[in-house]
Order: C-alpha cells, then structure tokens, then sequence
C-alpha cells in the first residue's frame, strides 16, 4: 500500500509542476499571437452544419497569416468541440475566454447555443461573431451577428411572393424553437397588416427531426386547394426537410402550385437531397453560390484549394463567417490592438465587401446592412436568383412587427450605449454589466 | 390548379383547338421568337414563350423542352440563344433557332436564360398542349384537366363539340364536369339547376370553390337549395375520403415502424438480446443502397431491388460479427448487452462518420417510387408509401414462414425455448445464435433501405428509430411476431388519428403515456409468450 | 473510533470522503487565495468543471443505488435530474426579475414573447428559495413514486422497466420541447442573474456551489452507505438476487422497491439542481435518453454495486470526455464506443472491480 501512495504523491507532484509549466509557455507563447477561438460543433447533430465554419475560419486565419497577420502578429485557431450540447457550450466558451484568454471567438449555430454563451462572454467580456439568421431580439455588447435578422430574410420573400407570384393564401410551417416561433408571429403581424385575413393563415409546428409528413402535406394540399394561390412558408430545420420535400413531390404539389420559400435550406443541406422534386422551390438568404461575381469567384476557388474537393458546396453562414472575420481584422487594425471594448467601438461603421456584389456595413445595432437575394433552387442543388433587393437592407434588431418590442432599438454609440433601450421610457434595461 | 389568369383566354383556346385537333398556322418569324426569349424580364420572357407556341414550327417544342430542362443558355460575345449539352470543362453548343451546331465553348463563355415557377408552369402546360396532336389519351386527359380550372360560359360550345368526339370514358368524365362548371354560368335557370345536380358529389376542389361562389350570388331559392344539397355531399364524401386517407397514413406509419423493429423483435424477442445498435444496423442497409446507386448510376431505377439482398448481406454480416464478438459473451445477461451494443452503435456511427462523410448522402428515388396512385380528386396514394407497406408486409410472411417452416426456423424456437434441451437433441446453438442474430440484422438492413426512400440518410439516422422500435416490440409483445405487426399498425393509426387534433408532437407523447400505461396494465405486451418459459 | 471502522468496513468510502475534504479545502484556496498570475491558481472554468463532474458522480451514486443494489435498471434517470435541474431554474428564473430583456417584473422572457398575460399556476411560489427546493424534492420524487407504486405493483421488471422508463424521459422530453408547456420550449432557462441574493458570476458564489456539491455528495454517500448495510439494504439485495424467494418469505418486496426507487429519484433531482446554477442554463436536452444511457455506462465503467464506484466512473468518464472532445474529437466515439464494449465483457465490476481483484489475489 506504501508505495501506491508514494507513487500517487509523486505523481501529482508532477502533474502540479506540468500544468505550471504548461501555463507559463501558454503566457509566453500568447505575447507573440493572437488567438482566435472557433466554437463550433464537430460531433453531434449539429456537427453536418457547423463543421463547415469551422473549416471557413481556419481557412480565413490561414489566408491571414499568409498577408502577415494582424498588427504584424500571427493569428492562432483554437479549435474545441462543444458536440451539440448546449450547457457544454457554456462550458467551452468559458475555457476559450478564460484558459486560453482568446481575442475573439467565431462560432454558435442554433439560437438555444448563442443563449447559453451570452451570459459567458457578457461576464468575461469576450467577442463574439455570429454567422447564422436568427429570430432577433436580442443585441449584446458582445456579440456581433453576421447573419441575417428577420427584416432581412423574411419578410423580402414574403413580399416577393405578395407582389410577384399573388400570394393570397399562406401556409408558415415550422420546427417547433425559437426561431421559428419569432418569424412565423412577425410575419402573422406583417401579413395582417397587409390585409391577410385570419382563415387565410394555417401555422404548423413540428418536433426536430421529424420525418413523417403524410398528413401535414396532406393538410397543406386541401388548404391550397380553396381557389387562391397558396405558398408554404418554411422554417422547418435542417434534416426535417428532406422527408417535407419528398412527401410534397409524391403528393404531386410542385413548386408551380404551392410554392414553399424555405429560411433554413441553403447549398449544404440540398448536397444531401435528391433536389429533382425541388426544383423551382424557393429560398431567401443574403448569399447563393451561383451569384456571378469576382469576388465570389475568387472565394469559391479559395474555398475549393483550402478543403481540397471541388464538390464542396459554399452557403450563406460561411459568407456570413467571412464577412465578420474580415470585419474583425478591420476593425482590430483600426484600433490598434484586440482589447475588446476598443475593437467593439471600431467595429461600427466598418464595411467590407459582400460576395455579392456591394459592401455590408456593421451596424450601431451589431447588425449588418447587407442585399436580400430570392433563388429558386435548380436540378444541380444551386440556386438561381429570381428577385433581389435594390441596395442592402439593414439588420433590425427588435421587429417592428411585434408589440413588446415595437418601441425598442439598439444602439451601441454614446450617448445611447444600449441593446435594449426603450425609446418611449427613455430606459435601458436587460444588460448584464 | 392552373393560376396564370392573364394568359388564361389564350390558353382556353389553344386547349380547345387542341382538343378539336386543329393545327396553329404558322405567322411569326421563327428565329425573331426565339432571340426574345432571351430578355431579361420573367413577363418578357412569358410573351416570347407564347409567342413561339403560335409560330407553330416544328422546332418550337424542342427549344421550349431545353428551355425547361435548363439547357437553353444565350452566348455572351454575340447573345446569340444557344442549346447546351454539358461536357468536360464546358458546353456544346448548338443554335437554337436553326439548329446548327456551333462548336464547344468554356463555362464562362455562356450564360443561362433563367426560369422561375411561373414560366416553368407556362412551358410544362403549353408542351402539353403542342404535342396535344399525338392522340395520346393519358394528355387529352391532361388538358381536360387542366380545362377544369379554365372554363367559362364562353367555352361551352367547343366543350360540347369535344364531348362529342370523345370516346375515352375518363376523359368524357372531366370534360362533362367542365361542361357542367360552364353552364353554372348560364343565364337560363333550368340549365343551371340542371348543372348544378349533376356536379352533387363531384370531388374536384374547382367545383367546390365555383359551387361556393355561386351560393354567394344565387337568388333563385330552389337552386341555392340544391346547391347546399351539393355542397353537404361533397362534403360528406371529402369527410370519407379523408378518413380513408387517415388510415392509410397510419397504416402507412405502421409499416415504417414496423419494418424498423421487426429485426428487433427477433433478436430482442426471440435470443431476449437489448439491441441498442440496431439502429446502426437499419442506418448501414441505407449506406449500402447509397453504394449501390453510386455502383449502378445509370441504372438508378433497378438500384433498389439490387440493394435489398445486399443490405440484408451487409448488415445480416455485421449482425453476425458483432454476436460473435460481443454478445456471445453476454448471454444470460440481457440489461449488459444493452450497454455492450450501446457501445457497438457508437463505434459503427463514427465509422461511418469517417469512411463516408459527416454528412448526409444522396439516394434518389426511382421514379416508380415517386408520384401517387391517383384514386379520386380527393384521394390519393404515394406510390413509395404505397410499395413500403406491401414490401413491409412481404418481409413479415418472408420472416414468418421462416420461422415456422425452416428447419433453421425449427431450430431458432427450439434454442429459444429451452437451450439446453435443444443442445441434447444436437443443435448446434452456437451456430443458430449466430444465425438468427444475423437474420435480425439482415432484415434491419432491408428496413434501411426501405426507409432510406422516405428520409435522411445519415451517419444518426439510427437513433431516430431505436425508441420506437422498442416500444413496438414491447408493445406487442416480446417473441411475438404477430404481436409486432398489430403493435406497429396499431400505434402508426392511433398516431394519425390524434395528430389532426392534436399536432404530430402531442400525439406522440400521448402514443408513449398510452404505452407506459398498457404495460402497466399488461407487463408482457398485447401477446404475451405462454409457458413456463415465459415466467423468469 | 468510528472514523476507524468506517475505514475498515469501506476503505473505498474513506479514500472518496477524504478525496472530497482534500478538494473541498484545496479548490476554493486556489481560487480565491492564490492570485491569478500564479501558476498554482485555479481558474473558475476548472472549479466549475469539477463542480459539474460531482453532480454527474451524485447522480451516478443515486442510479447505483437501484441498479446496483436492487437491480432496478431505469434508463430514465435523467429525467428526475432534469426535473430537479428545472425547478432550481424556475428559481433562478424569478430571480432575474425586471432584469430581463423585455423586463417585465413577473413574466421569464419567454413567456413575455409568447405574449402570456400572467404566469400559470405551476410557476407560482418559485420566487421562494425553500418552495423551489421543496419542489427539487417533491417533483422527482413524486413522479418517482407514482410511476413506481405501479410498475412495481404491475411487477413490470427488467429489460420491461428499462424500456418503459426510457418512454417516460422520451415523453418528458417531447413535452418539455413544446413551447406551450411554459418552460422556455428548446431554449429552456439561461441568463440567470443571481442566487439568494448572491451574483451567479461571482467567483465567491460558484466556489460556495462547488462547495455545497462537494458537501452533499459527501453527505449523500454517507446516507447510501448507511441504507445499505443497515438491514432495509440487506432485503434490498436479497430483492435484487431472488425476487420471487424474498416474497415468498414474506418481505413487501414492492415497498422496498418503491421506497428506494423514490429516494434514488430524489437524490437525482437535488444533483440536478446544484448542476443547473453551476452550467447556466437547463433545456429539454437533458431529458435526452442518450444521457440516461450513458449515465448507466458510468456507474457500469466505475463497478456497479460499489457506491464509489459509480462516482469514480462518473467522475472518469467525464473527465476522459472533456479530455478527448478537445485533443482528439475525431477519435472520442471510438474511444468511448470500444470501453463500453470491453468493460462490459472483461469488467463486469467495472474499474473497481479490477482493483478489488488485483488486491484480492495479492498475498
């Protein structure tokens, strides 16, 4: 027993001296980089979305470095892996901030995951760069949201089909989270504003994953039935669409009766489906591969040595990547230095240009001001651009369309300082700090 | 369905002339229609269609099927419209207009005419009616369908005229509601009544948007009555229509949960074997017909039928491995080899994961799995559903007679029965538990290929069915195989017929609460095994 | 003196109580005492971590209990830990008060959002500390006890129970995605701002709820232990070797089942409410039957039927995840995967098991 115990002490001993050890060459090695933590998932389900941004930061910090770093520093990726699982992305984001003392960190999918970092990165004041649509409601000094909010997704293609197609009749079908939640009410209050009556609106939700859709096409089929053209309007989660599609090809709705525009569906999840039934279904995002322009040429070729397969499809969150990662650089160079509450301030009014064509702009609110592309989805999985919106529209943090936050903005400049500040009570609430 | 309102005269009279077998005479200049195809607005581009259809030449199918295949591009040095045929590193072209060849040219070098749902709808319909000359029956019933969504007091004389032409009795059918929608609109009292009676009980949701509009304006009170009269039994027969459509769904659902846990009722039922991988099991039998497709490209409709001994090959071998390496050990010991599988289904998870892709793949549909079996205007059924229950229930005899009538069969229930007594008669148990952990595995591998015609196919697909299949399985019954089917087509139906009222996630919960409590009620299943076997 | 014969009797449970008292004394100095430019300091990221991994361990302990003991195997433990983990976060909830983002004083965000006028029934008293803990007790244990008092009555045994108990989290689970339960839906409870008063970022606040989880595992074990060698644990073991013969004797077998069933629940439901405050954030994730699964693959890696076996699997286990999600992701399944298989067939005692072994054939 003796010497069990020896051996025990003795081996802590030298555990204690190699994390020391370990910590000093960490502090040592972090005066000659800057860190960039990506957080995103790598196991789980989530890891067939995420898995590509991670590549697109590693990607961007690689390029990076070729120019010569940041500040004339090299910049350093810490990859972890919080696998799906929500309260591990609490966790993981605490050990970027805190152990690795990272200088921003790009990462988060679902809404349920940003939730859970928000209140790590408020308390520890870190940077966080977004790079998904999301419902909105939200705008924190700390993050950054580079992806779409509903004013810029939503409701352009629910205009599109108003005014363009005659839309008289909606179906809003949904997962049942969040953000499915927050569109389908913005887009209920937008649609009776425009005169949509009650018996014209169906709204659906199902459960994540679900795959056995006989009886809500079903439904979705005698609703568009009643003599006014119907539309779906789709936030249904990743794998829950292929079974959707495939139902509705079956039940013989093509796009030309019931067209269904989708917020969800972009280039990597069609490399997954048969898009035969697909074709001329539509989608809305700020980004599609097919858009013809150098700047997205040259991104895709990028794109194409990095990963080394030139199937590899590109997709909005990866140009949503982009852009902020590009922002960030901008926006450090500008300050400075990395320190947070500087490069926060510098981030505002920073442009770079979008794969599109036209320059994003960040804006007072943490969102973007970026072009809303409409796209019919073709046999090859791509998309082709039916209708685009004249100039950028600018992210808005709090819908219009919703009563609780009608009155609300957000506005990171001085005097305001706020991502939630009541313009009727003059009042700032819900910060953390 | 047809809502192109603004071209809706032209198009009456472009299916009526069809119908009447007349030919449009040749008027504009062939080439000048085809350049305007090239335009970039979508309403533009649907006046250039319209106006290639009348020109009437020969070519004029041809370049519309390629403008609706996406094969019509426009060259971008001269804008010279061009038919495309994709080759390495670019096109072939070939003038649209003349039909020249034009050379090869680099991706760059051309551009597509882009097409959205309207134009799409446009060209799939006027196709339809320039190749209407054929004297195919299958698209005059196409048009005469597509008349029902058309029709006004206008059309009735040449509806008539095509009414009396007609010999085909489907299409006789369509073109006498269409006649009859048409004279809703008459001025003459009787003739509308005398419309009105004969579109009672018709089930396409036109005549009921057109009878509902028509109740709305009718001042004469014995043909409002009469109307209603239509209105409640069309009504009645959609009511019925549904509900036949509901247990079709449930039965529909029925057989995916049971195709997916009929495996499991062998190797948990019969060798009491807690399978945790046998989602895994499921999920590599939709890998193996995603290989075989990926093998057999051109031949994507006869891919399926090649798939499914493969899968079963597959899948029936790595059952084997897997009960030789691991669940041998276990025997006796039935909550462990819960864990020990647990473990095996990761391990075959990440496998795929690696060899394969995170991602999801690919796996088409043949086209005989697609589309539905049309049974009425309110009816009908999807062709894959439709083939996954006959196949589920195929498979399910398949298993049945081998277990009743094989001498393998024999030797599983006697294995099963009492071990030891059948080791003495000289089984050999070894093998037969090998044997029929395989035949589980196999048959989850034939439910993968199956399901992967209905879903994602994925390195987690298994998961999704695991809970499922256990609860059938307990469900009807542990050893029970016939418990197993009515279990599964009971909770498919009982599942579809809360979802209307209730939504798709509270109906499940109440199937799983409902399950909870029947166990209670019967701890061994809806069937339970009888002997004393049964009791330890 | 009893110190003494407790060592004697169990000296695993003496190396596992004094492993506590040495982290109880030595992680908080590290943390507050030591600064933090010394090498020696223990960031609040690796207090919490540890807090986290005890109440795994304490809700390894509680499945170990029946499982090992009894040979109740429920796949659906998770459920009674994610049941305590929501009430605690209907606490924390309340406490946020007009701190929210819509800051309305009574309504959560969520519910402000889904345009509720006022809060439902089942959220009333969740403002009060001792209401909501009343309620990490009484709600697992009450469901413990209702679904117990019949299955074991309808003597629903075995492989029967496990499967019907992993229903029972997957119908938890389902229900507690939808959003019109009222709990938050798929984001369930985050940004929680303080408890009893306490700032939940503070570092003196999560050094206090790693102590209470060091606390209450230690004082949990203590209570294991004395249930199962006092002569209540004597039956339930006779129960789990022979069933039909200890009835037969004359013992209500389904009463002791039902008793230890609930307090099992209970322990689960109190590890879930000190995990919650620790991670920040409860969601019907938890209520997952994968995480029920791979609880009893700790307790199986640590040695069943050893109380400090299930904390040392639990507490292995967790830490061999965090280590290898982030220096080999890719490999972390297969790793994980191939001990599954290789503990269950070489160690049907788990790691214990191993240890026991070796000491037992040593002179």
């Amino acid at each position: 027993m003796k010497s069990f115990r020896e051996k025990t002490i003795k081996r802590a001993v030298g555990a204690v001296a190699g994390v020391a050890l370990g910590m000093a060459a960490m502090a040592a090695q972090a005066a000659d980089t800057i860190k960039v933590g990506v957080l995103h998932s790598l196991s789980g389900t989530m890891a067939i979305s995420e898995t590509t941004l991670k590549d697109t930061v590693l990607m961007m910090v690689d390029a990076q470095n070729k120019k010569g770093g940041v500040l004339g520093k090299k910049l350093e990726a810490v990859v972890v892996d919080p696998a799906s699982n929500w309260p591990l992305f609490a966790e993981k984001a605490r050990e970027l901030l805190q152990k690795e003392k990272v200088d921003v960190v790009f990462g988060c999918w679902t809404s349920v995951s940003r939730k859970s970092v928000l209140p790590v990165f408020e308390e520890l004041n870190g940077l966080l760069f977004y790079p998904v649509q999301y419902e909105g409601e939200e705008s924190s000094k700390n993050v950054f949201y580079t992806g779409a909010a509903p004013n810029q997704q939503a409701i352009p293609a629910v205009d599109y089909l108003m005014n363009d197609v005659g839309v008289k009749r909606w179906v809003l079908a949904g997962t049942d989270y969040v953000y499915p939640r927050t569109t389908n009410k913005i887009l209920e209050a937008y649609l009776k504003s425009k005169g949509v009556k009650d018996e014209d609106i169906m709204i659906n939700y199902t459960p994540f994953g679900h795959s056995d859709w006989q009886s809500i096409v079903s439904d979705i089929k005698k609703f568009g039935s009643a003599g006014k053209k119907t539309a779906v309007v789709s936030t249904i989660n990743g794998d829950a669409n292929v079974p959707f599609y495939k139902e509705l090809g079956n039940q013989g709705i093509a796009a030309e009766d019931i067209p269904v525009v989708a917020f969800s569906v972009g280039e990597e999840e069609l490399s997954g489906i048969d898009t035969k039934p697909l074709v001329g279904h539509l989608a809305a995002w700020n980004y599609f591969m097919s858009v013809d322009t150098p700047e997205n040429e040259a991104f895709i070729e990028q794109w194409h040595n990095f990963i080394k397969d030139e199937n590899r499809v590109t997709n909005d969150p990866m140009e949503a990547t982009v852009i902020g990662f590009n922002m960030w650089v901008k926006a450090v160079e500008k300050a400075g230095t990395t320190d947070v509450d500087a490069v926060e301030q510098a981030m505002i009014g920073i442009s770079v240009p979008n794969m599109t064509g036209g320059m994003a702009v960040m804006n007072k609110n943490h969102h973007l001001s970026k072009p809303v592309l409409i796209g019919e989805i073709q046999e090859d999985g791509q998309f082709d651009v039916v209708w685009e919106t004249e100039g950028t529209v600018p992210g808005d943090a709090w819908s219009d369309y919703l009563p609780g936050s009608r009155d609300i903005i957000a506005d990171w400049t001085p005097p305001i300082k706020c991502g939630n500040y009541n313009t009727k009570t003059k009042k700032c609430s819900g910060q953390n700090f | 369905m047809y809502s192109f309102r603004k071209h809706s005269v032209f198009f009456s009279l472009l299916i009526l002339l069809g119908l009447c077998g007349f030919s449009l005479p040749a008027v504009a200049d062939f080439d000048a229609a085809v350049q305007a195809l090239n335009s970039k607005s979508f309403s533009k581009k649907a006046d250039a269609i319209i106006a290639l259809a009348e020109t009437g030449d020969e070519k004029a199918p041809v370049v519309l099927q390629a403008m609706l295949d996406s094969r019509l591009y426009y060259r971008k040095s001269d804008r010279r419209v061009v038919i495309v045929e994709k080759i390495d590193g670019g096109f072939r072209l070939a003038d649209a207009a003349t039909a020249q060849p034009l050379g090869e040219a680099g991706r760059r070098a051309v551009k597509k005419i882009g097409i959205n749902n309207k134009l799409r709808g446009l060209l799939r319909d006027t196709l339809a009616r320039l190749s209407l000359t054929s004297k195919d029956p299958a698209q005059r019933l196409a048009a005469a369908k597509i008349m029902l969504g058309n029709v006004n007091a206008a059309t009735k004389p040449v509806l008539a005229e095509a009414l009396a032409r007609e010999t085909d009795a489907d299409i006789r059918e369509v073109l006498e509601t269409a006649a009859a929608m048409s004279d809703l609109e008459n001025d003459d009292r009787t003739v509308r009544l005398r419309a009105v009676r004969l579109l009672d009980g018709s089930l396409e949701p036109e005549v009921r948007n057109r009878l509902n509009r028509l109740l709305e304006i009718e001042a004469d009170q014995e043909i409002a009555a009469a109307v209603q009269q239509a209105i409640k039994s069309i009504e009645f027969k959609l009511k019925f229509n549904g509900f036949i459509e509901t247990v079709f769904f449930g039965l529909s659902l029925g057989s995916v949960l049971l195709l997916a846990a009929i495996g499991l009722a062998i190797t948990f039922g019969v060798m009491g074997v807690i399978n945790m991988a046998h989602g895994e099991l499921i999920m590599l039998g939709a890998y193996t017909t995603y290989l075989v497709q990926l093998l057999m490209p051109n031949h994507i409709e006869w891919s399926i039928l090649v798939a499914i001994p493969a899968a079963f090959m597959v899948s029936g071998l790595f059952g084997i491995a897997i009960e030789r390496g691991v669940i041998r050990f276990l025997y006796g010991r039935p909550l462990e080899t819960l864990l020990a599988t647990f473990g095996v289904s990761l391990l075959l998870q990440q496998l795929v994961r690696t060899t394969v892709s995170a991602q999801n793949v690919t796996v088409e549909n043949p086209a005989w799995l697609s589309g539905s079996l049309e049974i009425n205007a309110a009816l009908s059924l999807t062709y894959n559903r439709l083939y996954i229950l006959l196949f589920c229930l195929l498979v399910f005899f398949a298993l049945m007679l081998i277990l009743k009538k094989t001498s393998l069969g024999l030797q599983v229930r006697a294995v099963s029965q009492n071990r030891a007594m059948a080791r003495a008669m000289g089984i050999r148990s070894k093998w037969v538990d090998a044997m029929t952990f395989g035949l589980g595995s196999g048959i989850a591998g034939v439910a993968g290929v199956a399901l992967s015609q209905l879903t994602n196919v994925g390195p987690n697909m298994g998961q999704a069915y695991i809970i499922d299949s256990f609860m059938v399985v307990v469900f009807g019954g542990v050893g029970n195989l016939w418990g197993a089917l009515v279990g599964a087509m009971s909770l498919g139906v009982a599942n579809k017929i809360l979802e209307p009222w209730s939504g798709a996630v509270l109906a499940k919960i109440l199937v799983l609460v409902f399950i909870i409590l029947f166990i209670q009620k019967r701890p061994r299943g809806l069937f339970p095994q009888k002997g004393r076997n049964a009791e330890n | 003196m009893i110190l003494g014969r407790f060592y004697r009797s169990d000296r695993g449970g003496a190396f596992l109580l004094a492993g506590l008292f040495v982290l109880a004394v030595v992680v908080p100095v590290l943390n507050l005492a030591v600064p933090e430019s010394s090498p020696f300091h223990l960031s609040t990221y690796t207090v919490t971590l540890i807090g986290k991994y005890l109440c795994y361990a304490l809700l390894a302990l509680a499945l170990d209990l029946i499982w090992g003991y009894c040979g109740i195997l429920s796949l659906g433990h998770g459920a009674f830990f994610a049941l305590g983990g929501y009430a605690m976060g209907m606490y924390l909830m309340r406490q946020i008060g007009d701190r929210g983002v819509y800051g309305n004083p009574d309504l959560p965000d969520f519910m402000v959002f889904l345009n509720w006028q006022e809060l439902p029934w089942y959220w009333l008293g969740f403002d009060m500390f001792w209401f909501a803990m009343l309620m990490v007790v009484l709600v697992p244990g009450l469901l413990a006890f209702v679904f117990g008092w019949f299955s074991f009555r309808s003597r629903v045994t075995g492989v029967y129970l496990a499967i019907i108990t992993q229903a029972l989290t997957f119908a938890l689970m389902l229900a507690f995605f939808r959003n019109e339960m009222g709990f938050g839906g798929n984001n369930g409870m985050t940004d929680f701002k303080d408890i009893l008063g306490f700032d939940l970022q503070a570092d003196g606040t999560r050094v206090a709820l790693f102590l209470a989880s060091v606390i209450t595992l230690a004082v949990s074990y203590v209570i294991c232990r004395f249930i199962i060698n006092s002569k209540l644990g004597r039956v339930i073991v006779a129960i789990r070797d022979a069933e039909s013969r200890t009835r037969f004797v004359g013992y209500q077998v389904e009463r002791y089942k039902l008793w230890l069933f609930v307090f099992s629940a209970v322990l689960a439901g109190i590890a879930g409410a000190l995990y919650v405050p620790q991670v920040g954030i409860i969601n019907p994730g938890e209520f997952a039957p994968l995480n029920s699964i791979e609880l009893v693959i700790w307790v199986a890696v640590g040695g069943r039927g050893m109380l400090y076996g299930a904390v040392l699997g639990a507490l292995l286990v967790n830490y061999a995840k965090t280590y290898f999600t982030a220096a080999f992701p890719e490999l972390w399944l297969f790793a994980l995967g191939a001990l599954f298989v290789l503990v269950t067939i070489f160690l049907p005692k788990g790691l214990v098991g191993l240890w026991k072994r070796k000491r037992d054939t040593e002179p």
